[in-house]
């Protein structure tokens, strides 16, 4: 749906701010008298707390105060579910045993905090957690994720029969059938790391509170400002309204900023009341990486059925998730790699099991992909696999078994993360696939340019991978448009921006129903005291959900607005046009009225108003979708290796998606950028490593490897399609994520394909060039 | 990530560094770039109790041409200048070659060459190319110098024949030899990331083309720069044919370097890197020499 704006790239509105830094983020935030905290650690990852000492810490000038699990007494608790059981799934069972504020008796992660230091300043505070000690008795960690469910591990919960954090079973069709129609079985084992999602600015809150006013604020980088407040309330026993909830600038958020009820979250809103005093505590790299949350790990025993031919009759996939020590995001991560698996193919029996498994590891929640792309993944593999069992080309292969353009809405029978059977809304998965392969010239490269290259003694190859993604989830958002007396519009929302041009983007959705120019929308994200309802930025459901609230609320103002000035102008609605500004009568543009006045005319002071009329060009309006649009899409990578050292580089990357109606294909295709680079780390590049005592190596960028501009491929090219979501007015799906998914698959397979004559297969991402060299050797049987 | 506390002292002339550093004794650590002092203090790793900044001494920032056709190059010379000098290009172009392989532009113009190789990372590039050309050091402390030899100058990880109240005040490098080429090699995960396994190559010939030195330096495979014995064994007096080369590549990776199994890499890949590096190298270096 196309508008003056909608659909349009106009340049993001919030640039100009951002760049020349007349912005604040929250470490620019300095308040009078306000203290700072710093956490004293674990060193363990699995010890029992046997005795702490803060005598020296406490005199330690500067400091105001050192706090354990003893000193908040009842407040240490476990914290509340981030989201809820999955009931709705027969069959599944769980155990929920979520976050702890500070450890009690026992630490379950190395970097989980034991104390907490309020100080005049951080390098107090910070100098004041070297003079704590800590006697730990330390106990066996629990790392490996097969090992941790077998008889006689140790535990992490050890209130718990075992480290079973939950199970799911679903299948439809029938896998046993499967196995019956089958020409062939195909197994494979997968291994699947684990990573970070390392925001350039790091989690971070500053809590004030007014003993004269009783109320509190909280700035916090946080995704879900509705959340934070309803829980902090609750802990502290307030009333919602006593809370606000602010989100400075963001620096990124991409999935760990979702969490409410993190150990910073309890205890600095705690003290800063108890203290009565502003606190700010902003979360340095390194316990980012220990002691924010992650993503998971996850092993994978899958087994495909296929046809001589290639057509699929059945997948079975049967997988361990890492939870880590606490599980308070309860299963959306497995939920989702379990609802991404088959998505873009005719897989008539399909069966999926997982565990999810306690380890003494950091929490894991969901970062950008949440899942989706491990169950891509595994299927991609799947395929590649079959292919060569088969003797086709990985091509050939997909292309027989995709589902078809005309099969949506279609039923998956399979529970997702928002608890309903998933539904594919709409696509077109063959054309998206096809239109991959021209932008990369795939026939091209593998008849005239591979040929060549090989013959020089090149090491080139080709993948290409489909890729899904269940975006726009409900449970809802809501939205408030108001029409102010200088004519301008501000749109609030309970939703939350990290970067994503929000304030572009729904600017330019409620521009084009009232009227006005986009310069003159105001949005408003992430403040509890403009707008007090919403769920929280996660799963690609910006635009989709919160876009679609605003622009619902925004069409009603435009239907008061028209009332109002059908009365004023005295001309029926159907001849009224809002337009520059103003509401006119569409064929004689001299009779108009501003919609500044038509605002003011809406609140009288004085007077008389029409029984059942509500003040003001203003309207709230929600949204909540039955279930997620999906999004799709296909990518396809050439890369050359270095036959000798096995560096990768990436010549050339394309990728086509489909993400519906795009609101400012501009702002896509920037979504889709920054969701490759995360997918190249995932492929080639990041991996968090611990060791078999739960330690963690890669506590710092140096270790870590994040992948920098240099490291996006030589050449990019995207294309697009668009098959609007019926699910929305707009006809739009979600973005955000979608670049990030297809990557490794791709890459593992394109890498193979370079090294064809050495028969290598991979059977895990991260594949670094050490790591491509050590399965040539096994593959030459070295 | 804050740094324990220290003293600070920010002498603005040598002489008054140099007296700093004799009072601190053992409690000094002089602060150079601080591109990887400063981060090993934000971690606590590194916990000085003083530290003595050198930036505000200008007399340590210099690149001087030599009588001989060498460089004298200050302790303080940022690696953006010594990468930008023509001087240095003309007379040395494998040094800015080198250089800009180290991290990224902001740190290389904080960095400092001095500062490198006294810091002694066995993974950074500068220690390994003061080896690779011959460089000198001059070493001060108050009342007194002394000249040491790079390649007597690196005792082990972060360890230097530095005594604390000394401190490294010039880089001079001799001039390249007629007939000398040089080559850089190195593999890391990411452009400016630390080397997985890295070679500099110096080797000089004959009007016949017979090697008549070969001086290899591997880092980042053992704990200090490595010389390599072996390159010099079979090369010198020799027509540095392939057989050669491969010959030389295959004894230093076998021999000559130890390189540990890290996340990123395993010893075994490592050592191979060594081998296709110092083959590629060495090619290069030749083809170059003239």
């Amino acid at each position: 749906m196309a508008g003056k704006y909608v659909h349009q790239s106009i340049l993001r509105l919030e640039d100009p701010e951002l760049i020349t830094a007349r912005v604040q983020f929250l470490d620019d935030i300095k308040l009078p008298d306000m203290l700072h905290a710093a956490f004293k650690r674990s060193d363990y990852a699995h010890a029992r707390i046997k005795s702490i000492d803060v005598s020296e810490a406490r005199k330690l000038p500067g400091v105001i105060g050192v706090y354990t699990a003893e000193d908040f007494g009842d407040y240490v608790k476990p914290g509340p579910l981030q989201v809820p059981p999955p009931t709705a799934i027969k069959g599944a069972t769980y155990v929920a045993r979520t976050t702890m504020p500070i450890a009690k008796d026992k630490v379950r992660y190395a970097g989980e905090p034991v104390a907490i230091v309020i100080a005049e300043s951080r390098y107090i505070a910070e100098d004041a957690c070297d003079l704590i000690y800590v006697d730990y008795e330390p106990l066996e960690a629990v790392v490996d994720l097969e090992k941790a469910l077998q008889p006689g591990s140790p535990l992490v919960h050890e209130d718990l029969p075992s480290n079973e954090a939950g199970h799911v079973r679903q299948e439809r069709g029938s896998w046993e059938q499967a196995v019956k129609e089958a020409d062939l079985v195909i197994k494979r084992k997968f291994f699947i790391n684990r990573n970070a999602g390392a925001a350039l600015e790091n989690r971070g809150i500053i809590v004030q509170w007014d003993k004269h006013a009783k109320q509190m604020t909280i700035w916090c980088g946080t995704q879900s400002v509705i959340a934070l407040r309803n829980q902090t309330a609750a802990r502290l026993g307030l009333f919602e309204s006593q809370v606000r909830v602010i989100t400075p600038n963001m620096g990124g958020g991409f999935g760990p900023k979702i969490n409410t009820s993190l150990p910073d979250d309890a205890l600095i809103t705690y003290l800063a009341m108890k203290l009565e005093r502003p606190i700010k505590w902003v979360e340095d790299r390194r316990e980012n990486f220990l002691a924010t949350t992650s993503e998971r790990d996850q092993v994978h025993y899958c087994e495909i059925a296929v046809k001589r031919d290639g057509t699929i009759v059945g997948l079975k996939d049967f997988f361990y998730h890492n939870s880590g020590a606490y599980n308070p995001y309860m299963m959306t991560v497995p939920l989702n790699s379990q609802s991404h698996t088959v998505t873009n193919y005719r897989v008539p029996n399909f069966l999926t099991e997982f565990y999810m498994v306690f380890t003494n590891q950091m929490i894991v929640t969901p970062v950008r992909g949440a899942g989706r792309q491990y169950g891509v993944f595994v299927m991609e593999r799947m395929l590649d696999a079959a292919a060569r069992e088969l003797g086709m080309s990985p091509v050939e292969i997909r292309r027989k078994n995709l589902l078809p353009a005309n099969a949506y809405p279609y039923y998956t029978n399979i529970i997702g993360q928002d608890f309903v059977e998933g539904v594919l809304d709409s696509g077109d998965y063959p054309s998206a696939f096809e239109k991959t392969l021209e932008l990369i010239e795939y026939d091209r490269f593998v008849n005239e340019v591979q040929p060549k290259l090989r013959a020089q003694g090149k090491k080139v190859g080709i993948g290409v991978a489909c890729f899904s993604e269940g975006t726009g989830v409900g449970p809802y958002e809501g939205a408030r448009v108001t029409v102010g007396g200088n004519g301008k519009v501000v749109a609030s929302t309970g939703y939350t921006s990290q970067g994503q041009a929000h304030y572009t983007t729904f600017a330019q959705i409620v521009a084009d129903q009232l009227g006005v120019d986009v310069k003159d929308v105001k949005i408003i994200t992430g403040d509890t005291g403009y707008f007090g309802w919403g769920a929280g930025t996660f799963a690609s459901r910006g635009i989709t959900v919160a876009g679609t609230a605003t622009y619902m609320a925004a069409q009603k103002v435009r239907q008061k607005a028209l009332k109002l000035a059908s009365k004023i102008l005295e001309a029926p609605e159907e001849e009224l046009e809002l337009a520059d500004g103003v509401v006119r009568v569409a064929d004689i543009p001299s009779k108009f009225i501003a919609l500044g006045d038509l605002a003011n005319l809406a609140n009288p002071m004085r007077g008389t108003m029409e029984p059942g009329t509500e003040p003001g060009l203003e309207a709230v309006a929600y949204y909540g979708p039955p279930y997620g649009a999906t999004g799709a899409g296909c990518m396809a990578i050439i890369l050359e290796v270095d036959p000798e050292t096995m560096q990768v580089s990436m010549e050339k990357m394309a990728m086509v998606h489909d993400c519906g109606t795009p609101v400012n294909p501009m702002v896509v295709d920037g979504q889709i950028h920054g969701g490759i680079q995360m997918g190249i780390g995932d492929a080639f590049y990041e991996e968090l490593i611990y060791d078999e005592n739960g330690q963690l190596l890669t506590a710092s960028f140096m270790d870590y490897l994040f992948p920098q501009a240099t490291d996006m491929p030589k050449k990019l090219v995207l294309g697009h399609m668009e098959t609007p979501s019926p699910l929305n007015p707009l006809g739009i799906k979600g973005v955000g994520e979608a670049g990030a998914i297809p990557v490794p698959s791709a890459f593992a397979q394109a890498v193979e394909n370079a090294l064809q004559d050495t028969g290598v297969e991979f059977d895990r991402d991260t594949l670094s060039p050490s790591r491509i060299f050590t399965y040539v050797q096994m593959a030459k049987g070295a | 990530m804050k740094p324990a506390p220290f003293e600070y002292y920010a002498p603005t002339s040598v002489e008054e560094a140099l007296a700093t550093l004799q009072n601190l004794g053992y409690d000094g650590k002089v602060l150079a770039g601080g591109q990887s002092l400063i981060p090993a203090m934000n971690f606590r790793m590194a916990r000085p109790a003083a530290l003595v900044d050198l930036n505000k001494i200008k007399e340590l920032f210099y690149i001087k041409p030599t009588d001989d056709g060498g460089l004298a190059i200050g302790t303080m010379t940022r690696d953006s200048v010594v990468e930008k000098d023509p001087l240095v290009a003309e007379r040395f172009p494998i040094v800015p070659y080198v250089v800009k392989h180290i991290a990224h532009p902001q740190i290389r113009n904080r960095g400092t060459f001095g500062g490198a190789i006294a810091h002694a990372d066995p993974a950074a590039q500068i220690p390994a190319l003061s080896v690779a050309l011959q460089a000198r050091f001059l070493v001060r402390k108050q009342g007194g110098e002394r000249w040491v030899n790079a390649e007597e100058f690196f005792m082990g990880p972060f360890m230097t024949v530095l005594e604390p109240e000394e401190m490294l005040a010039e880089v001079a490098l001799p001039p390249m030899a007629k007939g000398s080429g040089a080559s850089y090699q190195q593999v890391s995960r990411q452009k400016g990331g630390y080397a997985q396994a890295a070679v500099i190559s110096v080797v000089v010939v004959d009007e016949n083309k017979r090697c008549k030195d070969a001086r290899v330096v591997l880092f980042s495979v053992g704990e200090t720069p490595i010389l390599s014995q072996a390159a010099r064994k079979i090369l010198m007096g020799n027509l540095p044919t392939p057989e050669a080369i491969a010959e030389v590549a295959e004894k230093i990776s076998k021999e000559e370097v130890d390189p540990g199994t890290d996340i990123h890499g395993t010893a075994e890949y490592r050592r191979h890197l060594v081998k296709v590096l110092v083959r590629r190298g060495l090619t290069e270096a030749f083809e170059r020499a003239k």
